[in-house]
């Protein structure tokens, strides 16, 4: 950075030739901004190359100071787009201008779709590039929901499926509680080209999610990942025997929460699991109710207990059971 | 822990900010851009504890005028930029003191209507970001101007049926993770337009609800994040919107709203004990209402303002 930040602008010689334009709020502003007098000036001066239309390359550089006063401001990166473009800008130089308010604070929509229209104008060629540094962003926030967003833009329109489900791997290493990885796994194994698709995919990603699901049994991400797994093909997600062993298994074990097991089991009894003794043992051994109840409305009743602030959910779902699907 | 809205307080927290002028505060500083929101959730907070009268409706109305752009569109402040999001708050602001008349209808329709895209989303601005918040924005926008005929309803209902996931849930863009704050965009569009019935409602109920949090009361955003206050609009006002609101612990969850208040000085935080800002307090007293505080007026679940102003533009022309 070539300027002096500490000097207010009205003493840079530089901009000694401009008027900053004072921000007219009227006599009795609705919700006035106070100001700290440093942003205060730099809007000025931003407001005086905002209405003069100046495209300049100090005008570049005063969007910079602009930003980091406040990341937030859009009308200054619309302007700083229009800067871009009259002066040809190198882009890539653009980039890591964002990296650097990025450090600040990445949590805003300006600066990320600012980022999108930057890596759209250069190409697949920065595919790596814009992987490697949503990477990065969610190194310090695994969650972050602009970051997943710009990474799934990316490999849509740049590319870089190659090493994206080890990178789900990866994070769910880190923490297997992280839904927005489980999502972004559906997203590589559904649309990825160089994958076959869910079908294909399905036998690996349950077995997978199987193994997620015992070491974490209170995962409400893996096990919504695993029923995604069969999605429109009821007659696969009820025959899968994995998939209602995985239910008893965690069912017959003392030390976890038995919540999404249970409901994984209640929603497979309603469509159309016919549950063997094993099922039936499974679930009364954790009723305190009558044991000869139909099994489906047994399990509503035990998760009312065990998740009783969903209690008028699990009573519902309760009331839907009807005899047949015993 | 608080057992009851201190009203009155944030009444003054409120009217406070929208007050002092030489107040020197990092919040004041950021907020400058997108003060049109602040001052929607600000007034709108005020007309739901029953105290718009607080406000000189002739000042706030003539900067909101301001703030509007030859194309139609407003901006966060005045001398910003035209963008959606700054234009619902205005047309919201608008309809809170009953002067949707001043408008030049088929101006700020056209800007909206301007920026549907193709494939039936919407961009936030001529810039082009697309985002299903901003499908929300134009639909519930046009909707209170009554002009949704401008835009090809049929095309936006579908795009935002293609960001539905798995789970129930709607995210950003199709394929992005479900997130409580897009599930509320989405289902309000649909309500909106009459499409609920591409919801399915008893499992994005049921995702839904998994939002509270047996501890603390409060919902959270997506599968394993801390409650927020601000949750308790997202989230409570879909489930009203589907219909299932009766899923959650109401209870537990004016309890965790209740004791996110500053009991001294006003305002709501994001949960207990955390700094007050205006979003949350907005977020508050409006999830409040969708669980019939008493002493809070009633809030439409899909266009977010007092029911009594939505019932003037509906039953009106």
């Amino acid at each position: 950075m070539d300027f002096d930040e500490t000097v207010p602008l009205s003493q840079r010689s530089e901009w000694a030739d401009v008027v900053p334009l004072t921000q007219d709020d009227g006599p009795n502003p609705v919700v006035p901004i106070a100001y700290k007098e440093e942003f205060r000036e730099t809007m000025d001066y931003f407001r005086a190359i905002y209405f003069s239309d100046e495209r300049s390359p100090r005008a570049l550089r005063l969007t910079e100071e602009t930003l980091r006063l406040n990341s937030g401001n859009y009308t200054v990166w619309h302007f700083r787009r229009l800067v871009l473009e009259a002066l040809n800008h190198d882009l890539f130089e653009e980039l890591e201008f964002i990296e650097r308010i990025a450090e600040d604070n990445s949590k805003n929509y300006q600066l990320w779709h600012h980022r999108r229209w930057v890596a759209e104008k250069l190409g697949p060629d920065v595919a790596g590039r814009e992987l490697e540094f949503t990477r990065r962003v969610l190194s310090l926030d695994a969650k972050h929901y602009h970051a997943w967003s710009h990474r799934q833009w990316t490999l849509r329109a740049l590319g870089g499926w190659e090493d994206e489900l080890d990178y789900c791997h990866e994070l769910l290493e880190a923490d297997v509680f992280n839904n927005s990885a489980w999502n972004q796994r559906y997203y590589v194994i559904t649309r990825s080209p160089l994958l076959g698709g869910l079908e294909a995919m399905r036998e690996s990603e349950v077995s997978y999610t199987i193994k997620a699901i015992l070491a974490n049994p209170a995962n409400e991400s893996s096990w919504r990942y695993l029923k995604a797994l069969y999605k429109d093909d009821k007659e696969s997600w009820i025959s899968d025997s994995s998939v209602s062993s995985v239910c008893l298994n965690v069912l017959s074990r003392t030390d976890c929460f038995h919540g999404f097991a249970l409901s994984t089991l209640l929603d497979l009894l309603c469509d159309g699991l016919r549950p063997t003794n094993e099922h039936k043992d499974s679930v009364r051994a954790l009723a305190n109710e009558e044991p000869d109840t139909n099994l489906a409305i047994l399990v509503c009743t035990i998760l009312g207990r065990v998740d009783p602030i969903r209690a008028n959910y699990w009573a519902w779902r309760k009331s839907k059971i009807t005899v047949a699907a015993m | 822990m608080a057992d009851k809205l201190v009203a009155d307080k944030h009444l003054r927290y409120i009217l406070n900010l929208m007050a002092e002028k030489k107040k020197e505060s990092f919040e004041s500083v950021v907020m400058d851009h997108l003060r049109m929101n602040g001052a929607y959730w600000g007034l709108t907070t005020l007309s739901l504890l029953d105290k718009l009268g607080s406000v000189s409706e002739d000042e706030v109305v003539s900067w909101v005028m301001t703030c509007q752009h030859e194309s139609g569109g407003f901006a966060g402040n005045t001398g910003h930029d035209p963008h959606v999001l700054y234009t619902l708050s205005a047309v919201q602001i608008l309809a809170l003191f009953d002067k949707l008349n001043i408008l030049d209808v088929e101006k700020v329709s056209n800007y909206i209507a301007g920026l549907q895209n193709e494939d039936g989303s919407f961009s936030g601005d001529i810039w082009g970001e697309v985002d299903t918040r901003f499908s929300y924005i134009a639909i519930c926008c046009l909707s209170i101007l009554k002009c949704l005929d401008k835009i090809n309803v049929k095309k936006a209902v579908d795009y935002i049926v293609s960001c539905k996931n798995l789970d129930g849930g709607f995210g950003c863009s199709p394929g992005a993770e479900s997130h409580a704050g897009q599930i509320f965009c989405c289902v309000g569009a649909l309500a909106i337009t009459g499409n609920l019935h591409r919801v399915d409602k008893d499992l994005l109920g049921w995702w839904l609800c998994e939002r509270q949090d047996y501890e603390s009361g409060g919902l959270n955003g997506r599968p394993e994040k801390l409650p927020d206050v601000c949750y308790s609009w997202w989230v409570l006002s879909s489930l009203i919107m589907i219909d299932r609101v009766h899923w959650i612990e109401k209870a537990k969850l004016v309890k965790f709203i209740l004791d996110s208040q500053d009991m001294d000085n006003g305002g709501i935080s994001d949960r207990p004990s955390y700094t007050v800002d205006i979003f949350h307090t907005y977020f508050g007293v409006a999830g409040l209402s969708l669980l019939e505080y008493p002493g809070v007026k009633t809030i439409d679940p899909a266009y977010a303002l007092p029911v009594h102003v939505i019932n003037r533009i509906l039953f009106t022309k």
